[in-house]
């Protein structure tokens, strides 16, 4: 076991992988953070945009805008859940496979 | 009683800018008349559980069975369990109240409770779910010396556990009042020692299976709800707001962003609290150890994300509904049939005096019914991971290191039970106090203590012992001192007068949180010891499994 950890651990491959991995999870943490204080910051500092009408009646621009925020967070975390279940994990198994060879 | 209750809410949310912990809070509240197809139903609820814990029990032999249900819970499963954790009836009740009240700011108020999920996904649940096998102290002490991370993290938890535990038992005794009719006494009794039930004899599968009856039921009776309003307006959300505009006091106002944001500091510390707060959680981290492997702790947080997303979504029509169906028929919602006096057992009873006009008394019986058992939920998860935090962090790893799996499990039961004591000790000792803030600082404290250290124990490879220990303490102690100087401790609990309270802001978590991550930076730095330099030299190694999941614990056979 430990020569299949060193292996790996010495793998540029995996590194270059990891390093990848989490560029990308940072990346769709600061999308998400930022969907929603962009959304908190037009609530604190420009209240009448989100208080326009999108058309003749009553619903104002905040409605889909907040709903938005819902809907995009959890469409993010599929995307990222689906990328990684999928594309990460098969090159993760492929850097151990060739580790254990 | 009652209009002096929404105003004097609405007037706290105003007051404090972004007082997001409103939404947790039930306050005080009037004993109704006994509603026995609740009762019956609650009863129908609590049998089956009974049952279900029951057959748990039989499978409840090792310490991994109790703290993880042996980890074999599917994605699927865990995201209903997660989000069952998460729904509590505060957030049920409160926003939807919220949104009677004010309209839109319910629904900014309940984005924020959302947006802690993304974060765990893209940077918790795998690392956990490699490196942890019973709490989240198992990941950070990972290379760290045992017994000061471990006495850190169950303080910490512990912390966290009783804050968010008695706002969960006052809330119970307020709404056993206005829900059943009956005594708030009789809510801390039945919650205290029905979860007892789940939690000692069936572990983590009774209490999972526990969650997951009532995500079911609550998303399915908050489905039911939504889709009568809209079905009334032939589902056109448009003709909704219309008609809520129309009727509503405040008119076109409940269509636009009112007072829930004034002060941007306040705003982005609430946000920080709620955002990473989420992911320090004891309860809800506890939960990424009962599945087998890294896939499925993805899968349980995105599943987790959706129901949670789709119940604020709920929320805010069911909101809106209240508006349409209660106002026009002040005879059968309002106190002595009349507007002005506010919602029969206040404003937080939107959602229920809803589920009448929609559904009939049976149907309201169900909700109330759904809503109390939501709290008993939410209480047995805590207290499962306040005696994983006792008898595996403390007993386990420190007092009694090497000690044998049926010791370990007989330790997390007497856990179990002082804790239930204690529960309902503090939610009768709390009855008449004001517990608006207790949610909130739990998540401030977690955002401040547990997700620094376990961040930065993570993915910083010089962060050592000295370092998170330290940085770790200094954000819990700050988180706490500071919320009790802010205005809703100092002045609407300690009773100082009006405008003494000497941190302006209603949240802690900018500072703490940023204080917290500091001081682990600046602590590990200077640490020059032996000690440090083994715990760098481990990072590797940790980080290998932590990546790519080889060594992790497996879930046990079944």
């Amino acid at each position: 076991m430990q020569d299949v950890l060193d292996r790996i651990t010495k793998n540029p491959k995996f590194h270059e992988f990891i390093a990848m991995r989490n560029r990308y999870s940072i990346i769709m943490a600061i999308i998400s953070a930022a969907a929603y204080y962009g959304f908190i910051l037009l609530v604190a500092f420009d209240k009448e945009l989100l208080a326009q009408k999108t058309g003749a009646g009553v619903t104002t621009l905040g409605v889909p805008l907040g709903v938005g925020v819902i809907v995009f967070t959890i469409v993010l975390t599929w995307v990222y859940v689906r990328r990684a279940n999928t594309e990460f994990d098969a090159t993760n198994e492929a850097i151990i496979k060739e580790a254990q060879k | 009683m009652s209009i002096k209750h929404i105003l004097s809410a609405v007037a706290a949310l105003a007051l404090a800018g972004g007082a997001y912990a409103a939404g947790a809070d039930l306050g005080q509240a009037q004993k109704q008349a006994t509603n026995w197809t609740a009762i019956v139903m609650f009863g129908l609820f609590v049998g089956f559980t009974l049952y279900i814990t029951k057959l748990a029990a039989a499978r409840t032999k090792s310490a991994a069975d109790f703290y993880t249900g042996g980890g074999g819970i599917t994605g699927f499963q865990n995201g209903l369990a997660i989000a069952g954790d998460y729904m509590s009836a505060a957030s049920f009740l409160g926003i939807s109240g919220l949104v009677f009240a004010n309209g839109f700011d319910g629904l900014i108020f309940s984005i924020g409770w959302l947006v802690g999920w993304p974060v765990i996904t893209f940077l918790m649940a795998e690392r956990l779910r490699n490196l942890g096998k019973f709490t989240f102290a198992d990941v950070a002490s990972y290379r760290f010396s045992q017994t000061p991370v471990r006495v850190f993290a169950a303080s910490a938890s512990l912390v966290i556990v009783a804050f968010y535990m008695i706002a969960q038992m006052v809330g119970a005794g307020q709404l056993i009042k206005i829900l059943f009719g009956l005594e708030y006494l009789y809510a801390e009794i039945l919650v205290g020692c029905i979860m007892l039930a789940y939690v000692l004899f069936g572990g983590m599968t009774a209490t999972t299976w526990v969650q997951i009856i009532k995500a079911v039921m609550l998303l399915g009776g908050a489905t039911f709800m939504a889709v009568a309003v809209l079905l009334q307006f032939g589902f056109s959300p448009e003709a909704l707001f219309a008609k809520a505009v129309e009727v509503h006091s405040k008119k076109d106002a409940i269509m636009a962003p009112g007072a829930l944001i004034k002060d941007p500091i306040s705003a982005i510390s609430v946000g920080m609290a709620l955002m990473f707060g989420t992911a320090g959680l004891p309860h809800i981290l506890m939960r990424f150890f009962t599945v087998p492997n890294a896939k499925e702790a993805r899968k349980s947080v995105a599943w987790a994300t959706t129901w949670i997303g789709y119940f604020y979504i709920l929320t805010f029509i069911i909101g809106f509904g209240a508006i349409t169906n209660l106002i026009q028929n002040p005879g059968d919602f309002y106190v002595g049939g009349e507007l002005a006096k506010g919602l029969k057992g206040g404003g937080n009873m939107a959602a229920v005096h809803l589920s009448k006009a929609v559904g009939g008394d049976l149907f309201l019986g169900f909700i109330s019914a759904v809503a109390f058992a939501t709290i008993l939920a939410v209480v047995a998860g805590l207290t499962l991971s306040g005696a994983s935090a006792v008898s595996h962090d403390l007993y386990a790893s420190v007092f009694n290191k090497g000690c044998s799996s049926e010791q370990e499990l007989r330790v997390s039961k007497i856990a179990t039970l002082a804790l239930g004591a204690l529960a309902i000790v503090l939610g009768i000792m709390f009855e008449k106090e004001n517990v608006a803030y207790m949610v909130m600082l739990a998540f401030t404290i977690a955002c401040s203590s547990n997700f620094p250290v376990l961040f930065m124990s993570v993915l910083w490879k010089n962060c050592t012992t000295r370092g998170a220990v330290v940085g770790g303490f200094v954000g819990l102690i700050l988180a706490a001192v500071l919320t009790i100087g802010s205005a809703s401790v100092w002045e609407a609990v300690l009773h100082n007068p009006k405008g003494s309270a000497w941190f302006p802001y209603n949240s802690a978590a900018i500072f703490s949180m940023t204080a917290a991550f500091f001081t682990i930076w600046l602590v590990s730095i200077l640490d020059n010891s032996e000690q440090a330099k083994k715990e760098r030299a481990l990072y590797p190694s940790q980080q290998l499994r932590s990546e790519t999941g080889l060594g992790a614990a497996a879930a046990s056979a079944h």
